[in-house]
């Protein structure tokens, strides 16, 4: 054993003098996300990884801080005319993209208007805008038809998509095509020459960028690069990049597998970080065109079936990381409420079943689709299938992998001839957490989302949610929302898990944020 | 007929063979239930928006239109553009292929470099505990899956004892040193199954010649052992042991599938995978027919050393 012990060593000491980092004097973090980054395009994808792309090498207007709070971001200031319909907005100085050229007005027009053109709070906002117009080189303005909330909602809008400023060149890019200059104004410059999809993404600090004065907080504040550069790795085993994160081979894992934690946990170079706005919520989606869905009695008796502990457990495996919350808009936010919920999602199996009978439900089997490769949902259709089963359903469960159920969601044929009744999945916080955000509540039927739910009054609300300014007001109307979301059962909320993230101990100044952000984090040499 | 002329009508032979492999990729793609244009979209797409992804990447269109465009392109070798990577298919592969090679060269030399001696030994020493071990070692290495292996592995070499890096590749251009060191562990991952499969062909091939009078002869003259052994034995039984190894090649193919996975490789296999997972039609298109030209042309590589290992056999 020794002489092949020697040659190792040597050939490790050998390799040593090339394995290093690209300069000794640079600080690189090296960190493996929850997937490969294969688009570029954060206005073309909703896909989370090319959303996180986005945040490193774009800036937006407004953004969240830890509080979920909108704040100022890009702007010095903004202004609200006494009719609540002009909203004037002035860029801060000093802004300026990779190019080296200044961030204008009309850049920033532009690129609402791309986003607005994609993103579903984009278009609803975008139904209340009468023009855009840039004033001068700082200066905008947004004239509405009539006052909305939707405004701020939209431009500090956390998640995808997210209202990335762009130079007016790239912004102008046909919506419908990927674009191909990626000239950001974020504290981060992306190198293209570098990115080796299936390999690595390569970031490099942007020494001009001007941050805000303010300490850094959530999304918002002032976005230090304190790292030369950032490398995403594409290590696509989870229990690699656990190995090699405890190695030391990388700093930061974005989304480890919860039953991975525990030998995290013992290992002293590394730690956990659970950050409150880091959380999923689960859902379970009908589809409203197929019988016995079709009746909104029978998908009444699904509240009653499941119970959220049984999916939370199943899943995540870890009552750590797990909350049973009845509020859809997501517990702890601003428009978190129970209401409504009394009696619902306790396996009341009696109930259920008496709704069915009432409904008149003939056993035509539930084609409940089963994705298997996505270790986060693999688990809740089985459960699923269980509590429905025990409430008197019959249910033809069918496996598959999750790609395999995106194209067939999206299908509007019979159960029984390649189309489906049910599945479910997971939502990020962040993106469900209003009645016009949380896309699956969106009934306006052939216009919605697979389900296709259907219904005057849910869009009448919605509606009116986005048009309400006063925050206090909206609340009311997302209580409504969500009495009107258990009567129709355009999906069927499932209880919250959080995602931590593990990084080495070496790495400091992880942000508190909807999501994952690489300025602020610095890496110990 | 000769040489040249057999080679060409292999060559010629691989024509069908290659039609056959692309119709078949085409449409086993086609009727997979799958839809790259949902994938690309994201989770909030709605159908409008999945639909114009759609129509961008041609896929609303007939099938056999597709397939003629496709075809039609691939006859003049131009393989398309990733649906995903906005790189040409064939700016991908040749961005891959050193990895593959690296790692597949490094796994049949440290394969051959184990095997024939082990096989051989275990020949020699049979029925001995010697040829129990090493047969017992080759049932093992059938038997366990690659991945299972390569845990094994990281746990012992990389995490346990330290020696190794976990994952991760290194091009050549970035030093050697680097390069080996990040192969090693994946190629004996890799060479487990074909450490076993040439083992035991060598010892069985061996056995069969060890038999024959030309090996009496030689042990009659008085020729030591380990001459008897490796210049008329071995040589003699070379003939299985190359149609076992020239197969172990074309199998490898499977094989760096799993394992470049498993170690982050960014090669052909890891391409393979996420461009299946991600229904990249181009790339898996132009993928497995450079895996199946390949095969076909490791299996005409075979043949053609047969000749130079037993003059007896003409073309």
């Amino acid at each position: 054993m020794k002489p092949f012990k020697h040659a190792l060593l040597a050939a490790a000491g050998l390799a040593g003098l090339t394995l290093a980092t690209p300069a000794l004097s640079q600080t690189t973090l090296r960190a493996v996300m929850h997937s490969d980054l294969k688009i570029l395009d954060p206005i073309w994808t909703t896909a989370y990884i090319v959303r996180n792309h986005g945040y490193m090498i774009y800036d937006t207007l407004f953004a969240q801080d830890e509080k979920g709070e909108i704040k100022l971001q890009m702007l010095e200031k903004y202004d609200v005319s006494a009719d609540k319909k002009v909203y004037t907005f002035t860029l801060r100085d000093g802004l300026m993209w990779h190019d080296g050229q200044p961030v204008t007005a009309e850049d920033c027009v532009a690129s609402i208007k791309r986003w607005a053109s994609r993103d579903a709070l984009g278009q609803k906002m975008n139904s209340f805008v009468e023009s855009m117009t840039a004033k001068d080189a700082k200066t905008f303005t947004i004239n509405l038809k009539e006052p909305t909330g939707l405004v701020l909602l939209g431009l500090g809008k956390p998640s995808s998509n997210v209202p990335f400023m762009m130079p007016k060149r790239v912004a102008e890019t046909d919506p419908n095509k990927q674009i191909e200059d990626f000239t950001g104004s974020g504290p981060f410059v992306f190198k293209k020459d570098e990115w080796k999809p299936g390999d690595k993404t390569v970031y490099v600090k942007f020494d001009k960028y001007k941050p805000r004065s303010e300490p850094a907080s959530g999304l918002s504040g002032g976005k230090v690069a304190k790292v030369d550069r950032v490398e995403w790795r594409a290590i696509s085993d989870q229990q690699q990049a656990v190995n090699a994160l405890t190695k030391g081979e990388i700093d930061f894992i974005e989304q480890p597998s919860h039953d991975l934690l525990g030998g995290l946990k013992k290992d002293a170079n590394v730690q956990i970080i659970e950050s409150p706005q880091l959380k999923g919520q689960y859902t379970f989606r009908p589809n409203h065109l197929q019988k016995p869905f079709d009746n909104p009695k029978v998908r009444q008796a699904l509240w009653y079936a499941f119970n959220q502990e049984d999916f939370l457990m199943a899943n995540i495996g870890d009552a750590a990381y797990i909350k049973e919350c009845k509020a859809m808009f997501v517990c702890d936010t601003p428009f978190a409420t129970t209401k409504g919920m009394d009696g619902l999602l306790t396996s009341n199996v009696k109930k259920a079943q008496e709704l069915l009978k009432e409904a008149g439900y003939d056993g035509t089997p539930i084609v409940l689709m089963h994705s298997t490769d996505l270790k986060i949902l693999t688990n809740l259709a089985p459960v699923a299938k269980s509590l429905m089963e025990k409430a008197g359903f019959k249910v033809d469960m069918q496996s598959m992998d999750w790609q395999t159920l995106v194209a067939r969601r999206t299908k509007k044929d019979p159960a029984n001839a390649g189309g489906w009744h049910a599945f479910l999945t997971a939502w990020v916080a962040a993106d469900v957490m209003n009645p016009v955000s949380r896309a699956y509540l969106n009934s306006a039927c052939e216009k919605s989302l697979f389900g296709w739910p259907c219904d005057a009054q849910m869009e009448k609300l919605r509606d009116d949610f986005a048009r309400e300014p006063d925050p206090a007001k909206q609340k009311a109307i997302a209580e409504a929302v969500q009495v009107r979301a258990i009567e129709l059962t355009p999906e069927i909320p499932l209880g919250e898990y959080l995602q931590p993230v593990a990084m080495r101990k070496s790495v400091k100044g992880f942000l508190i944020a909807p999501v994952p952000v690489f300025w602020n984090m610095e890496v110990a040499k | 007929m000769t040489l040249f002329g057999y080679i060409l009508r292999r060559l010629i032979g691989t024509i069908p063979v290659m039609l056959v492999v692309a119709v078949f990729i085409f449409l086993m793609l086609r009727l997979t239930p799958s839809d790259p244009a949902a994938i690309i979209a994201g989770d909030n797409a709605n159908a409008e928006q999945v639909a114009k992804i759609r129509q961008q990447l041609g896929l609303d269109q007939p099938m056999l239109t597709q397939f003629f465009i496709w075809f039609g392109k691939v006859l003049t070798g131009d393989f398309g553009e990733s649906f995903f990577f906005k790189k040409t298919v064939a700016a991908l592969i040749a961005e891959r292929i050193e990895p593959t090679l690296s790692l597949s060269l490094f796994t049949i030399v440290l394969a051959v470099l184990i095997a024939v001696p082990l096989g051989v030994l275990a020949a020699h020493r049979q029925g001995t505990w010697v040829d129990r071990l090493v047969m017992g070692f080759a049932v093992l290495g059938f038997s366990v899956p690659a991945f299972v292996i390569g845990y094994i592995f990281i746990y012992v070499f990389a995490i346990w004892l330290n020696w190794l890096p976990v994952q991760g590749y290194q091009r050549i251009s970035e030093g050697l040193g680097g390069w080996a060191l990040r192969l090693v562990l994946p190629a004996l991952t890799l060479s487990v199954i074909y450490v076993a499969l040439i083992a035991r062909m060598t010892r069985t091939s061996v056995l069969e010649v060890l038999s024959e009078d030309y090996v009496r002869t030689a042990r009659a003259k008085g020729q030591v052992e380990r001459k008897v052994m490796f210049r008329h034995a071995l040589r003699n039984a070379a003939v299985p042991i190359v149609t076992v190894i020239g197969l172990g090649v074309a199998l490898l193919i499977g094989g760096v599938v799993v394992t470049e996975s498993l170690y982050t490789i960014p090669g052909l296999g890891r391409l393979t995978v996420d461009a299946v997972l991600a229904r990249d039609y181009p790339t898996i298109q132009a993928v497995i027919l450079l895996f199946s030209f390949v095969y076909v042309m490791i299996n005409l590589a075979v043949d053609l050393i047969y000749t130079l290992l037993d003059p007896r056999i003409r073309y």
